[in-house]
């Protein structure tokens, strides 16, 4: 049991970078009551994410594969040079819309993240809040050769060389920018992944939950948010 | 403006002058009385537009450099001062009462090099960096190489063959990897 919730004394120690609204306050119910509030335990579930199963049934999985596929709804975010190569995507001349591929404003919204390009630390911020809101099953396409291996900004202390250290990625389109053309192929490699079932990485995401924390703190030194954001 | 520049040299003493262009030039001055300069060029001249603030690193001579750039619309005229001032505890009399987006240039000033403008507003705040704890980026003994090899994954290069070994190998094992070459062609 200990291990389904997540260390509350992580959640204390960075207490100092916590934004006004984050921190603990005293708050007066309606009956007048006064009660303390500590918005990261109460406003935020604590529970670890949990591995998404597939139907019993073989068939059932089969078809619900094939249903994912068609329909990718893509958070609309852009890191780096290469949220320039997305809106063209939806312009008659590439129209993604052909393939089931449709942009959402709302993580909640999305089970497909775009990392378009270098990552700073700032963004991988962002970037895991907004992954860890969407719904499973969810996917992560990585666009370019930063994500890769740092491209040309391998040796800056500001933005990541391995993007599949922080969360896990199911398809890599290589270039410097990739065209919408490459994104496109991208796309289909993606659909072919998860029709054969293939794409589970979300639920690697869950197996290996405490390993990608690590990670992803040793670089954030001000983590002032829950361990994982539902 | 070769009159405005002799006033300012036997008003301020100036250090260096550099013309640069015909409508451009680097005035160097002490530390002291920089500010004075900025505010009087504001004030008398009509420099009412501020370009640029921005630093260099001479770590060789422990000195920043902080250099301002004016520019005076009416005759189309750009002054440039410069200053030095010290790499050890470097600090800099704020100028951001001058004009309103000085405040944000020394912010980034001072979380990229390190410099303190006492009474400069949110000085003390993140600027861009999120809990950085190095010595500032952009000072030139910070090494980023190493400090990204040190803090996030760097990925294994791939394979590579020298390619004359590589064929020797594949098609011709047992010649000899350099030809002969006579004394005499030498």
């Amino acid at each position: 049991m200990t291990n389904d919730k997540l260390n509350k004394n992580q959640i204390e120690d960075v207490s100092k970078f916590f934004a006004p609204e984050n921190k603990k306050k005293n708050v007066e119910t309606p009956d007048g009551q006064i009660i303390e509030v500590n918005p990261l335990s109460d406003y935020f579930s604590e529970a670890r994410p949990k591995v998404h199963e597939p139907n019993s049934s073989k068939v059932v999985e089969t078809f619900l594969n094939w249903a994912r596929a068609e329909s990718l709804w893509v958070l609309g975010f852009g890191t780096g040079c290469g949220s320039i190569e997305i809106p063209p995507l939806l312009t008659p001349r590439f129209d993604a819309f052909r393939f089931g591929v449709q942009m959402r404003p709302t993580p909640r919204q999305s089970n497909v993240i775009i990392i378009s390009g270098y990552l700073a630390v700032k963004t991988l911020k962002r970037v895991i809040r907004s992954y860890e809101q969407m719904q499973n099953p969810k996917y992560v396409l990585a666009l370019g050769s930063c994500t890769i291996n740092g491209g040309m900004y391998f040796d800056s202390y500001n933005t990541i060389n391995r993007l599949d250290k922080y969360i896990p990625v199911d398809v890599y389109v290589a270039g410097c920018m990739p065209r919408p053309e490459a994104l496109l192929a991208g796309f289909m490699k993606l659909k072919e992944l998860i029709k054969a079932g293939k794409a589970e990485n979300a639920n690697k995401y869950v197996e290996n939950f405490d390993e990608y924390k690590a990670n992803q703190k040793k670089i954030i030194k001000d983590w002032n948010m829950p361990d994982y954001n539902w | 403006m070769k009159n405005l520049i002799e006033r300012l040299h036997i008003k301020y003493s100036l250090t260096d002058i550099v013309n640069q262009r015909d409508n451009f030039v680097y005035l160097t001055i002490r530390k002291e009385n920089a500010i004075d300069l900025v505010t009087y060029l504001k004030d008398y001249e009509g420099f009412s537009h501020f370009v640029l603030l921005s630093c260099v690193d001479w770590i060789e001579d422990g000195k920043f450099q902080l250099s301002y750039f004016l520019n005076q619309p009416n005759k189309k005229f750009d002054i440039a001062i410069r200053t030095m001032i010290d790499r050890e505890n470097a600090e800099m009399q704020s100028s951001h009462h001058l004009w309103k987006h000085i405040e944000t240039y020394q912010r980034e000033l001072r979380e990229m090099y390190g410099i303190n403008f006492p009474k400069n507003p949110r000085i003390e705040e993140n600027f861009i960096l999120e809990g950085w704890d190095e010595i500032p980026p952009m000072r030139r003994e910070f090494d980023t190489k190493r400090y990204s090899e040190k803090t996030f994954f760097p990925r294994e290069g791939r394979k590579t063959y020298d390619p004359a070994t590589y064929m020797k190998d594949k098609l011709y094992p047992n010649a000899p990897i350099t030809a002969k070459v006579n004394k005499k062609d030498e």
